[in-house]
């Protein structure tokens, strides 16, 4: 997933700068080395972004200069416009590809999430049979890369027609989300007191009353986080969209973008600015939630 | 208003037997505690009447009516938990109308509610605040005010004044008592603390283990405790128990002592037995027929009074004496028994052995 490697590059170097005094006393020489180290690891990380980012905003003829441009290449947003407008002055291909992504992974994410969460508080609240060798059985669905699973699943949607559709990718989505939610939300919902419940239950309401009423508004961070992160999922996902869809109406962005290179001339100049506009949806939507995915991600390594 | 009454209660909680068969009758009116140490199922049978709780099998009563299979809401019940389990994101006056709010009461009713319940319990001035800006104490009297908003069948509290400092919970169980008293109304009250029991209660149940002990006023708990392990648990100082036989017209004590035999005994000649003998009934300052030959081991001073640690061979004896008592340890020294308050059970089933008259 992208956010991984986003999270890798900053923590180590923030860790380098919060150094303990205790390892600040092993000498500056260390300190220096970790330093190089560092940002060598943060140049070979970041370096395709930033090559990305000026691709797209590069004269055609900058793109392809031998030796490359770094600094001084002639500015336009002629890519960025043909990742919208056709040729044709209407919408492009690729438009419509990324408003398909934005219908898939939204739904996909809504519906893990109603049929998640309610599953993780009955997982967390009530004591069922060979509990945790249900919840072992549904993390065990993830185990599997979905390169595995692709053809069968190829063969099952073409029965039941659910080949080249939006709902298809929705479905397989969902089903590769929801043992996810269960897992991050069972956290969460652990995390609130069963109390609060059985409070409201003898002040009348009925169990569900209580659970939408007491304890789904102390879980909204995590339903957040939790929606991020499958949001995230569904977004990047190539594998299943590119063998279950074909057709250009049906198609999400990655398969698009992928499909740009490939002919026999390849227009680098809008593969970088319609891959510049794919990235940008996960990562300020990443940041509008910043707080509640560091309190994902920690969960239950901070006893309050 | 309310019967509660509870029959054998069971439930399990994989391997550990958390209620083995638990009766309770609760009058209407009354004050009636759960004591018991922790662990003994004293939360669990309260969860259990409050319908919290999936039984294995037994009833719960209410007002005379099968109320087994009734939710929590339709019991008609309050609760003060031992978290408090304020809502975090509420108001006190949030919290404290939640119960009104629960069953459609209007906004007016809901403030005269409010407002009459946050007086008897003056936190008047913690009507705007979350749980997050109140002290323990605070938060225990919203708990409570949230139970007491309400005339429920019964109002059930579960150690709600343990998480407190020991003044506040001095001061909570007078108000507690006089809150009882001016509302009326039946409480099941369970705590783990005895002088909570036996200060407030008008009938305690001991709990053990998942089993009821004795059932009774708290005088008779403390007066004639059924059994060798309620003698001990209920009392402070401990009781000393001290093993020994009945020969004749003796009692024989393992570590060589004799005492006269209280005529009531009712036990065979040579019956092990255990002989239990509460602080206030024994003596080191008075001279007696009956009395015990041991050596000083230490000094409690504990300000109102002394209690002094006594070896009968190799077994302690507790004594409440003076506060100006004085002694050096090793010393030898005699302790008078008042033998007809002594207690005596069979060291084999632990039962009381019957005082008639008593």
């Amino acid at each position: 997933m992208a956010i991984s490697i986003d999270e890798a590059v900053p923590a180590p170097a923030q860790a380098a700068e919060d150094a303990p005094a205790g390892r600040r006393r092993g000498g500056t020489a260390r300190r220096v080395i970790e330093v190089v180290l560092l940002v060598a690891l943060a140049v070979a990380m970041l370096f395709p972004v930033l090559w990305m980012l000026e691709t797209s905003i590069k004269e055609n003829r900058d793109v392809y200069a031998v030796p490359a441009k770094f600094f001084n290449f002639d500015f336009t947003t002629i890519h960025y416009k043909d990742v919208f407008v056709g040729r044709d002055g209407g919408r492009s291909d690729l438009s419509g590809s990324f408003l398909n992504s934005v219908i898939v992974a939204g739904a996909s994410t809504i519906l893990a999430t109603v049929l998640g969460v309610p599953a993780a508080w009955a997982y967390s609240r009530f004591t069922l049979k060979a509990k945790k060798d249900q919840l072992f059985f549904i993390l065990s669905t993830r185990f599997m890369p979905p390169v595995v699973v692709v053809i069968p699943i190829f063969l099952m949607y073409r029965e039941l027609g659910l080949i080249d559709s939006k709902l298809g990718l929705v479905l397989i989505y969902a089903a590769f989300n929801v043992p996810f939610t269960i897992w991050m939300m069972k956290g969460f919902v652990d995390e609130v007191p069963a109390e609060y419940e059985d409070a409201a239950m003898l002040d009348g309401y009925t169990r569900l009353q209580a659970f939408r009423k007491f304890t789904l508004p102390l879980l909204v961070p995590g339903i957040a986080a939790t929606a991020v992160f499958a949001l995230i999922f569904s977004w990047n996902e190539f594998v299943f969209a590119i063998f279950l869809t074909s057709s250009q109406e049906v198609r999400t962005a990655p398969p698009a973008i992928a499909g740009l290179i490939g002919g026999t001339t390849v227009d680098w100049g809008l593969v970088a600015a319609s891959a510049v506009v794919f990235a940008l949806p996960v990562l300020v939507f990443a940041f509008l939630v910043r707080k509640h995915l560091v309190a994902g991600v920690t969960l239950g390594a901070v006893r309050r | 208003m309310g019967t509660v009454a509870a029959h054998g209660l069971r439930k399990s909680f994989g391997e550990v037997q958390a209620l083995d068969g638990v009766t309770l009758d609760v009058p209407d009116g009354s004050f009636y505690v759960v004591l018991g140490p922790s662990g003994a199922g004293k939360t669990t049978t309260l969860r259990a009447i409050a319908g919290l709780e999936q039984l294995d099998e037994g009833s719960v009563h209410l007002d005379g009516r099968d109320a087994t299979a009734d939710t929590p809401a339709a019991r008609d019940l309050a609760m003060v938990f031992q978290s408090y389990a304020l809502y975090p994101r509420k108001t006190a006056y949030e919290n404290i109308a939640s119960p009104l709010r629960a069953r459609r009461a209007s906004s007016t009713e809901i403030s005269e509610a409010v407002t009459k319940v946050s007086g008897l319990l003056h936190i008047e001035r913690l009507l705007q605040r979350r749980p997050a800006q109140m002290s323990g104490g605070e938060m225990q009297r919203v708990a409570l005010a949230r139970a007491l908003v309400r005339r429920p069948r019964a109002f059930l509290m579960d150690e709600p004044l343990t998480n407190l400092d020991l003044k506040l919970r001095v001061e909570m169980r007078t108000e507690l008592t006089r809150i009882h008293r001016s509302l009326g109304g039946t409480f099941v009250y369970v705590t783990n603390d005895q002088v909570e029991a036996l200060s407030m209660a008008d009938r305690v149940a001991v709990l053990r283990e998942g089993k009821v002990q004795q059932v009774g006023t708290p005088t008779e708990v403390y007066e004639r405790p059924a059994n060798q392990w309620v003698a001990g648990f209920v009392g402070s100082p401990r009781i000393s128990l001290l093993a020994c036989r009945a020969e004749g017209d003796r009692l024989v004590g393992e570590q060589g002592w004799t005492l006269p035999r209280p005529r009531w005994t009712t036990a065979r000649d040579g019956h092990p037995l255990m002989l239990g003998l509460r602080a206030e009934d024994l003596s080191v300052e008075t001279r007696s027929e009956a009395s015990l030959p041991g050596e000083l081991y230490g000094l409690e001073p504990l300000g109102d009074r002394t209690v002094v640690d006594v070896k009968v061979g190799e077994e302690m004896v507790k004594v409440k004496a003076r506060p100006a008592v004085s002694g050096t340890p090793g010393e030898r020294l005699s302790v008078a028994v008042d033998l007809d308050r002594a207690h005596l059970f069979d060291a084999e089933t632990g039962l009381a052995l019957s005082a008639p008259g008593r």
